[in-house]
């Protein structure tokens, strides 16, 4: 049988081809990106080193800066690593509905449910 | 359907050899893996939060467990989990850089970056098989003690411990406590005024002295506690010892379960690193003998640094929720 999907879908891959020009400014974006997910990345282990993990505001506010910066970087790679920004803005929204959906649920079970799970915990033991 | 025979012509409909989403099959197929792959490690960390909101103080801190560099004595916090971070995020790079290349059909630059990519893939399995190895042997170990008590720390402070609180010893001395605790014949302990040394004999013989023990090694308030508090520390033990940590026993915590979600969590991200650097001698050979030039196209570095960078991702946040917070 002969794979219709591949010769059809076989332009859309002809079709991401770029030129020199196209392919300098590219590269600049990348070097950008590079440079930024370094920083981020000195700046939290700065920060991880530096402050103590204790029950006091700053403590909780430093895991909520730690959450922020993680999810930048995961932004940046998504987005320009991975090209999904180039993308058409269907397959975008497929791929990142579900992860709004699934961090929302992260959330919930680290304010909400973590706690809950905590009391029932301490309550059997 | 009964008497609507209408025929529709194809291009008005879906199916009429375009992709709603304007990317190849294999393009589309590689995200929808990567969606339900990202779900996988969601539920691990999902899993991990829920054990660590349970454990509170006790779990271990991330910068007092991963503290050392190969070869190298003395404290560097996280610095070796910073290298790892950075060696994965500059081999997403030169997988970017192969990416481009290859939507320039320049054959010699995919395979200089291709080859860059997997260099920085052995070099992050590499790392992580001296951490995980640096994981397992522990640094030093520490006993359980059989009583509670009540002990001076350097810093002039006096601390109640209670029975089967964790101490832990240095690693020249846990190196030789660890065969003594287990019976071995060779390995001799002596008490000389205080002064508790332990002797291994036999084709290379040597010896370390108790010079000093530590509290709350992983957790908050570490104390460092020497001299004769540390001999009181040292005769007040249970027979309980615990050095490095295995899927039974571990010094980092007294729930195994800090031990377990570290040796599954990297387990199986360094799994999937080690398939990606396959998947990239593949496709670097492939490139290598022309396929893709044959083809017209490099999607196939495309589609497989999708899955580099996945894998990229995955760290990112594996070093935020493991290791920082």
């Amino acid at each position: 049988m002969e794979r219709d999907d591949l010769i059809v879908n076989d332009s859309y891959a002809m079709a991401a081809h770029h030129s020199e020009e196209a392919g300098a400014a590219i590269r600049k974006k990348i070097w950008f990106v590079t440079a930024l997910l370094t920083l981020i990345t000195a700046v939290e282990v700065g920060m991880g080193v530096i402050f103590k993990r204790s029950e006091t505001f700053t403590w909780t506010a430093i895991k909520w800066t730690f959450i922020v910066m993680t999810l930048v970087k995961a932004g940046y790679i998504v987005l320009v690593f991975m090209h999904l920004g180039d993308e058409r803005s269907n397959l975008k929204r497929a791929i990142i509905a579900p992860y709004v959906l699934f961090i929302c649920y992260l959330l919930f079970i680290a304010i909400t449910e973590g706690f809950g799970h905590l009391n029932s915990f301490n309550t059997l033991h | 359907m009964a008497g609507n025979t209408e025929t529709i012509p194809t291009e008005v409909l879906w199916g009429g050899g375009q992709s709603p989403f304007s990317v190849t099959y294999g393009k589309m197929m590689m995200w929808f893996f990567l969606v339900s792959d990202a779900l996988t490690f969601g539920g691990l960390l999902t899993a991990y939060g829920f054990a660590r909101a349970t454990s509170e103080d006790a779990w271990p801190i991330g910068e007092q467990v991963f503290r050392a560099l190969p070869g190298l004595e003395g404290q560097y916090p996280l610095i070796y989990v910073a290298l790892m971070t950075f060696i994965l995020i500059v081999s997403s790079v030169t997988m970017v850089l192969a990416v481009e290349a290859g939507h320039r059909n320049d054959k010699a630059g995919v395979l200089k970056w291709l080859g860059a990519t997997i260099v920085g893939g052995f070099f992050f399995l590499g790392s992580q098989a001296w951490e995980w190895s640096h994981f397992i042997h522990g640094a030093g170990g520490g006993f359980q003690l059989a009583k509670e008590v009540t002990v001076t720390a350097d810093n002039g402070e006096t601390f109640t411990l209670a029975q089967n609180e964790m101490v832990f010893m240095d690693h020249h001395f846990g190196h030789l406590a660890e065969p003594w605790s287990e019976g071995d014949a060779n390995t001799v302990l002596t008490d000389e005024g205080g002064h508790i040394t332990l002797t291994q004999y036999g084709k290379h013989e040597h010896s370390a002295q108790l010079h000093g023990l530590t509290l709350n090694k992983y957790v908050e308030n570490e104390q460092h506690v020497s001299g004769a508090e540390a001999t009181k520390l040292w005769n007040a033990r249970s027979d309980v010892f615990a050095f490095g940590a295995n899927l039974e026993d571990s010094e980092y915590a007294l729930q195994q379960t800090y031990a377990n979600f570290f040796f599954f969590i990297t387990g199986f991200h360094g799994f999937h690193v080690f398939s990606g650097v396959v998947i990239n001698i593949i496709i670097f050979l492939m490139a290598l003998n022309g396929v893709f030039e044959r083809r017209g196209h490099y999607e196939m570095v495309e589609k497989t640094g999708l899955y580099w960078h996945f894998v990229d991702l995955v760290w990112v946040f594996v070093f935020t929720f493991f290791y920082l917070i």
